[in-house]
């Protein structure tokens, strides 16, 4: 197998005492939905954060596309490849759909010191949003206020300003949470043929979408990987049902 | 509810009508007034970019209003004293030329801002406010003791600085020069927050985070919003100065730098135009008022409370019936 596209090395943050990540050490290769699961307060956002730069490792690395970015800043790690969606949707409220999605490929286009032409009218930056819009299926709502859409529509254009980076890697912090069960159906379909593009590193609560979408699952409880596998691996593993499930096995 | 751009157009008119019909009617006293209001105006459209737009609070903005006054004060004193302007290494004549003004006025401001952003914003909230006010007292009081250029009394000019080709002296005419400043700070204003500079920064002020994911820096934006509006109230500063012939240590007041808040709140924040009709409600108030009674300021406050409390968007809200940006 090749070399994996984002992967972690021996990650460790402590808070005080509390040891949030001890030793993580994952990997996401091409083609894959990696789902990472664990009870609240596992250490999955923790995770996240050190993956996508917001908190620094107290020891191990972080390697993207085969380069450590352990110390680069979040927006280096998203010049470099690294697409991330939101728990709680991080869009521009006051302004429009199509704004929010320019804004994505004005990061991809790594030119905002830009004073004179319009925003709007520019066609480069324009295509490019409304191409992911329309992959989401937001174009109907371009010119509507981000303020205004429901939360579902949110969390779908959360994902169209993840897709205007074309990234390499996405990492997708539980893109289903209060999504109903038509529109978790929905995004699970869409997720489903993402993968193809670029891998995807999903934390998720909603366990049919997990079950249904990941290759592997990682098992995280209390700051700890307990066990990596299959769906079948996972749901047969003693270990897993004692740690995550509360059963004595 | 009047469209945004109507009510822009007719402040853009009332803006040249009033002073024509002062003209006409030989009150020059109101044409100086009208020249205050517009000069406060560019002043305040300078802190919107940065207040508005960027969601900076900053109230140290009197560093760049004073600084654009004494870059003025300290040019046309020494061309009026003959004596050489000693920059260390560097000697230079004073000058009486509004242009050469103007430019070393939003370059010492642009300068000044740049230094002060990379230290202020590494905070935010109420220790950004607290930052920007810090600096402005710094400058107030180094101003105070400056007694080169006349310390607390502050700095008189006998002669309005000149402009090649006018009479800046005749009110009129410098109200001219004042309002083609104050258009074409809009125009740049209006560019810059539709350009891809202004919706990346409309989106740093709302959510930094998605800013940063999608691999911008919400600080760099920032910083350089700051040095804009640093810039054009630096601008401002100059042009003030030159109407009142004369700079003192109140252009860097903290008072000052509450009244640019003030005018832009009234008006509408983040709205093109807000930052006009406050100033222009705020002159007026101060005239008007401040013929009856020492303590306008009460009025004066009592119309913010009335805004913030039941009209957020400002004068601009009320009148279009769109919100102003959230800070």
């Amino acid at each position: 197998m090749s070399d994996p596209i984002l992967a972690t090395h021996n990650l460790r943050k402590a808070f005080g005492a509390l040891t949030a990540t001890d030793d993580i050490s994952i990997d996401l290769n091409e083609g894959e939905i990696h789902a990472i699961i664990g009870p609240n307060g596992a250490g999955k956002s923790t995770l996240i954060a050190q993956i996508c730069g917001g908190l620094r490792p107290d020891s191990g690395s972080v390697h993207l596309l085969g380069r450590d970015v352990t110390s680069d800043s979040t927006q280096a790690r998203a010049q470099a490849g690294l697409g991330r969606t939101f728990q709680i949707s991080a869009l521009a409220m006051e302004d429009t759909v199509l704004e929010n999605a320019i804004l994505g490929s004005l990061g991809a286009s790594g030119r905002p010191w830009r004073f004179w032409q319009a925003a709007l009218g520019d066609r480069t930056l324009r295509e490019r949003a409304e191409a992911a819009l329309e992959r989401v299926g937001l174009s109907d709502l371009r010119d509507t206020r981000c303020g205004s859409l429901s939360h579902g529509q949110r969390r779908q254009l959360e994902v169209a300003v993840a897709l205007t980076l074309e990234p390499k890697a996405f990492v997708m912090d539980e893109p289903m949470a209060g999504l109903g069960a038509e529109g978790s159906k929905l995004l699970t379909g869409f997720l489903d043929q993402l993968r193809t593009e670029a891998p995807i590193l999903l934390v998720e609560h909603d366990m049919d979408a997990v079950l249904a979408l990941a290759d592997r699952i990682s098992v995280l409880v209390y700051g700890k990987v307990i066990a990596t596998g299959t769906v079948d691996e996972i749901r047969s593993s003693p270990e897993v049902r004692s740690a995550y499930l509360g059963e004595d096995a | 509810m009047i469209p945004e751009r109507l009510v822009n157009a007719i402040l853009f008119a009332g803006l040249i009508a009033v002073p024509l019909c002062a003209l006409v009617a030989d009150e020059p006293f109101t044409i100086t007034l009208v020249t205050r209001a517009v000069i406060l105006a560019i002043a305040a459209v300078g802190l919107n970019i940065a207040l508005g737009i960027g969601g900076l609070v900053s109230l140290g903005h009197a560093v760049f209003f004073g600084l654009g006054g004494y870059a003025m004060g300290v040019l046309a004193f020494h061309a009026q004293t003959y004596t050489p302007l000693n920059l260390g290494p560097l000697t230079i004549a004073g000058t009486k030329s509004m242009p050469l003004i103007w430019l070393a006025a939003t370059a010492i401001s642009a300068f000044v801002a740049w230094i002060i952003g990379l230290l202020s914003l590494r905070t935010s909230g109420v220790y950004f406010i607290m930052i920007t006010l810090a600096f402005g007292q710094m400058f107030f009081y180094f101003a105070i003791s400056w007694s080169t250029y006349g310390g607390e009394d502050g700095l008189s000019i006998y002669v309005r600085n000149g402009f090649p080709g006018l009479n800046t002296l005749i009110p009129i005419q410098f109200f001219g020069l004042s309002f083609i400043i104050l258009s074409v700070v809009l125009f740049l204003n209006a560019r810059l927050q539709a350009s891809p500079f202004g919706l990346a920064l409309n989106a740093a002020r709302q959510v930094p985070a998605r800013v940063e994911t999608v691999g911008l820096n919400p600080m760099r934006l920032k910083l350089v919003a700051f040095v804009v509006s640093g810039a054009i109230t630096g601008l401002a500063g100059a042009l003030f100065a030159d109407l009142n012939r004369f700079v003192s240590p109140t252009m860097f007041s903290w008072q000052l730098s509450g009244e640019l808040i003030v005018l832009i709140i009234i008006g509408g924040v983040g709205r093109l135009f807000g930052p006009v009709i406050g100033a222009c409600l705020f002159v007026t108030l101060e005239h008007w008022l401040g013929g009856l009674t020492d303590f306008w300021h009460v009025f004066l406050g009592l119309i913010l409370l009335a805004i913030v409390l039941f009209a957020r968007g400002g004068i601009m809200g009320l009148l279009t019936g769109k919100e102003g940006t959230h800070v």
